[in-house]
């Protein structure tokens, strides 16, 4: 087999390149690019988009050709010609896709280091300051257990000793280990060396290597919302509000299942891992509202876990953060002023519910 | 005379016996003829393949709208959980191994498989672990942890359902094990006199790769579901992080094996599809070892693949790397593959029969699963995606556009010679026709609806995708009437259909040289070898051939034991003793 060449090759060479470098370019497929990470990866997917419409124009192509143009004739019971290889055009075309591949390859580790994947102190440095994920609410999870309430730990000021470490070895000399054990009492290991329970995950980018992100949150995942904290203020809220320009690390873990942190408009994903802590940082770039979605699969209402990210200039921010801080006082009065042995589960999370973003119909159905 | 006509004729059966099965009822007995165990493979799995595709239209049904409405968000759990359980355990892996079945001992010229019994047990695993899975439907607690059954979700969600998916999973598991030895032992050890691993059939060689992992991958899947079972009846606390354990370690066990799944999956087809193209293209297969080899390399790098899985559940940073790398590879033999089948069609007298537009179709809608899993590789993008849509897009693709459309092309193709008739070829392009746009249709926005932000496994979803989901379900009703015409031309076909002759592709593989349907114990001896599998508009007359001999009885070969005639008394131990003595002395 001769490997084609003639002008009609040339052109359709040309128009293939061509029509392949416009629609990587155009092709409409993602949501907004709302941090500078997203900037990265969207380079990274407009490039293999490009490759990957040449490559199926290809395909597609010579497959059509070949069916209309070598069908078979009626009549004609004859052989085709018995071309059995050709070793040119067949190191021809491994050689070209494992090329492709390895540049795809050498591009993509470029992207995942700008965008923090090898932050080696994203290893070593998870602290989830344990007292900034006391919420008001803790004396209700001691009394009921179900899955919302599972989450509302019962931890002392930071002062105290590490609860959840003792837990963890607690469980460790347990000889009946966990048949008996809640689910609500999922020891958060930390900083324990060798057994990989700090998952590495995407840290800052090299230009910012060793340096603390300028704010950190606090996420917990639990069936079936997300709860943040700001361990500077100490404020819970259900809803992120992230400055715009700013690194945030969000430090996450899950008190049930395993959840996962998405949004879309950021390009980031993480799981949320019972047991394990996980972060992942970056900085926000646009102005808006997007919503944060659980990828994994939580349960049955999995997809009704999702919740706000609100991006906004630092004055708004700021001020949200003043205005969460008179509320949590407020709610927090509340919270001691009734004793919650008393009020449903439902009548308890009411005040709550709102600010977290669940709607009522879910909880309701969470609680049945 | 031309060789291929000398071995067309040599071949062919002196005495012709019925198949295996005489009556339809032999078809539900312990018979170990692999021809009539390869049937009782594919018509089980195809039951289940309705049982699956009802299931997933009901989960379309539900995400035609956004809103949780009509069934409730447990069940659609279920629904989707046992959908793809039942897709893959019994549909796809089994139907490979009915193909397999029924073809191998006829390709290599044996007159059944190594190990008879072995595979009857191995079938009759299927349908017991099937009724098993369809059974936790009825007691109102299926399984509803996804196919994946992650933990601690798995552990908190119904045990009882739970319980029933971990053995049911065991056993198709257990299934697939025995067949794979039986498939690696009959293709080393049986093949006739004269054949080289060099001419056996693509099929056979893709089997011997799929088979091989198999054996390596499944094991490990096996450890961690028992693993998995200890934790969810006996409350150990392996991946259960309330005592410790850790959940990670059951992704790790369990993609080692669910991600060569895909290949055990696509490999067979790949087998038939290359067995497919040379001969309604009337060319012989273009780089046969090329073909051959990528199916080992597939085989291989398939095992060094599967924390792709885990990008975004936190593995090392060099981890996710090396993974990388390793699934961008496996993307150059399947390229070979690809572009192999298109120069083989490139030139030829291209037969539009309703076997050859399927292949056509499966080139046509792989390529495009392949390429969305180059993307899903990279890992910055992956960590986008991961979980979404475009997952579930490309997933579809590739077991879709692949696999199914692999199955059906090599149903069309070897129908005549399991039945001894011909196919309608109206119904089945029409077939072809719906299953295309409905394919392309239900799949194809998935993309879209991933990247812009729809998770997976979701009932309830952003109300500004109900339109594409809306295109996806209509496209999952066309995928639902497809089936219709094929199942009904299949039967009606069986029934009254054209009778097909012996060999009405004029192919040159082994299978074509025997009666149709085959009789028992196929051929008479060992067949003769006049041609390669593939040399279509060849001639090798000249070229010495060795014609294999066309009566050979105890003739040295790799299986003369196993075929020894049973007319001749066996050497007993006295005998054989008495012989050795005696000999001694002289």
């Amino acid at each position: 087999m001769k490997i084609p060449s003639s002008i009609w090759t040339l052109l359709i060479g040309i128009v293939l390149t061509l029509a392949s470098l416009w629609y990587g370019q155009n092709h409409g497929l993602l949501p907004t690019a709302a941090s500078d990470e997203a900037v990265l990866v969207d380079g990274l997917f407009n490039s293999m988009m490009t490759v990957s419409v040449g490559i199926f124009l290809i395909v597609e192509g010579v497959l059509i050709y070949s069916v209309f143009k070598y069908r078979r004739r009626a009549g004609d019971n004859e052989d085709g010609p018995p071309v059995e290889g050709n070793v040119p055009l067949e190191i021809l075309w491994t050689a070209i896709p494992a090329i492709i591949v390895i540049g795809i390859s050498v591009y993509s580790f470029d992207v995942y280091n700008e965008i923090g994947g090898f932050d080696p102190h994203a290893v070593h440095e998870a602290p989830i300051n344990q007292s900034s994920m006391n919420m008001p609410g803790a004396a209700f999870a001691q009394r009921a257990g179900t899955a919302l309430a599972a989450t509302l730990t019962d931890t002392p000021p930071s002062t105290a000793p590490n609860l959840n470490q003792e837990k963890s070895d607690e469980a460790m000399q347990d000889p009946a280990t966990a048949a008996v054990r809640n689910a609500d009492q999922i020891p958060q290991l930390r900083n324990a060396p060798g057994v990989g329970s700090v998952a590495p995950t995407l840290g800052s980018s090299p230009d910012k290597a060793g340096q603390p992100a300028s704010l950190a949150v606090n996420v917990t995942g639990l069936q079936y919302a997300w709860i943040f904290t700001y361990p500077e203020t100490g404020i819970t809220t259900g809803e992120l509000h992230v400055p715009i320009g700013r690194e945030v690390q969000i430090n996450m873990t899950a008190n049930d299942v395993i959840h996962a942190f998405w949004v879309p408009e950021f390009r980031l994903k993480q799981d949320a891992i019972p047991g394990r802590q996980s972060e992942i940082r970056f900085t926000p770039n646009k102005v808006g509202d997007y919503a944060l979605i659980c990828a994994e699969l939580c349960g049955p209402y999995h997809g009704a876990m999702r919740s706000q990210v609100v991006v906004e200039s630092q004055e708004n921010f700021d001020k949200w953060m003043q205005k969460q801080l008179v509320a949590s006082h407020e709610t927090l009065n509340q919270a001691v002023a009734v004793n919650p042995a008393n009020l449903t589960p439902d009548e308890f999370l009411a005040p709550y519910t709102k600010e977290m973003g669940i709607q009522p119909e879910i909880l309701h159905q969470v609680h049945k | 005379m031309t060789q291929a006509q000398i071995q067309e004729t040599a071949n062919f059966p002196v005495r012709i016996d019925e198949p295996g099965a005489r009556k339809w009822r032999d078809y539900f007995t312990f018979n170990t003829d692999h021809k009539v165990i390869g049937i009782q493979y594919l018509v089980t799995s195809f039951i289940f393949y309705c049982i699956g595709g009802v299931l997933a239209d009901l989960v379309r049904t539900e995400l035609r709208t956004p809103e949780v409405d009509f069934v409730s968000p447990e069940v659609y759990n279920s629904l989707f959980t046992l959908h793809a359980t039942i897709m893959i355990f019994l549909w796809i892996v089994p139907a490979g191994a009915g193909f397999a079945n029924y073809l191998i001992p006829l390709m290599i010229g044996a007159k059944d498989m190594a190990f008879p019994r072995l595979n009857a047990v191995a079938f009759w695993m299927i349908p017991v672990g099937g009724l098993l899975l369809v059974a936790s439907l009825a007691v109102g607690d299926a399984p509803d942890a996804g196919w994946t059954s992650y933990p601690p979700l798995s552990l908190v969600t119904g045990q009882v359902g739970e319980g029933i998916w971990i053995m049911s999973v065991l056993l198709l598991g257990t299934s697939s094990i025995l067949g794979a030895i039986n498939f690696l032992v009959t293709l080393i050890k049986m093949r006739t006199p004269g054949m080289g691993v060099h001419q056996m059939p693509l099929f056979c060689w893709a089997m011997f790769a799929t088979s091989a992992l198999v054996l390596m991958s499944t094991p490990v899947l096996a450890a961690g579901l028992i693993l998995l079972a200890f934790d969810l009846l006996a409350g150990t606390t392996f991946f259960n992080p309330t005592g410790g354990g850790d959940p990670v370690v059951y992704q790790h066990m369990f993609w080692f094996y669910s991600h060569p799944a895909v290949y055990i999956m696509i490999l067979p087809f790949f087998g038939a599809i290359s067995e497919i193209i040379p001969i309604h293209s009337r060319k012989p297969i273009f780089g046969y070892k090329a073909i051959a080899y990528s199916s080992l390399a597939i085989s291989f790098l398939g095992l060094i693949v599967w924390a792709h899985h885990m990008f975004t559940s936190g593995i090392p940073g060099w981890l996710r790397m090396f993974f990388m790398i390793t699934t961008m590879i496996i993307a150059v033999p399947t390229g070979i593959k690809i572009f192999s089948w298109l120069a083989t069609m490139w030139g030829g007298k291209i037969q539009l029969n309703s076997a050859m537009l399927f292949a056509i179709g499966f080139v046509g809608t792989f390529v495009i699963g392949g390429i969305s899993g180059v993307m899903l590789a990279a890992v910055p993008f992956d960590i986008h995606v991961h979980d979404t849509y475009f997952v579930v897009a490309h997933l579809h693709y590739v077991l879709f556009g692949g696999s199914v459309l692999g199955i059906f092309a090599a149903i069309y193709h070897w129908f005549p010679k399991m039945t001894g008739r011909m196919f309608n070829e109206f119904w089945g392009k029409v077939h072809f026709a719906l299953t295309i746009v409905g394919l392309n249709m239900t799949f194809l926005p998935m993309h879209k609806l991933g990247m812009m932000g729809m998770n997976r496994r979701v009932a309830q979803y952003d109300p500004k995708f109900t339109l594409l989901n809306e295109i996806c379900t209509y496209g999952a009703y066309i995928l639902a009437v497809s089936t219709f015409p094929f199942i009904i031309n299949a039967i009606w076909s069986w029934m009254y259909g054209e009778k097909a002759g012996n060999n009405p592709w004029r192919a040159l593989t082994l299978e074509w040289m025997t009666t149709s349907p085959p009789a028992i114990e196929n051929f008479d001896g060992f067949p003769v070898l006049a041609t390669g599998p593939y040399d279509y508009g060849l001639e090798r007359a000249n070229e010495g051939v060795p014609l294999s001999d066309p009566n050979p009885l105890l003739s040295a070969g790799p299986n003369s034991v196993l075929r020894a005639d049973p007319d001749e008394p066996y050497p007993t131990i006295e005998s054989d003793l008495e012989q050795r003595v005696s000999g001694n002395k002289d």
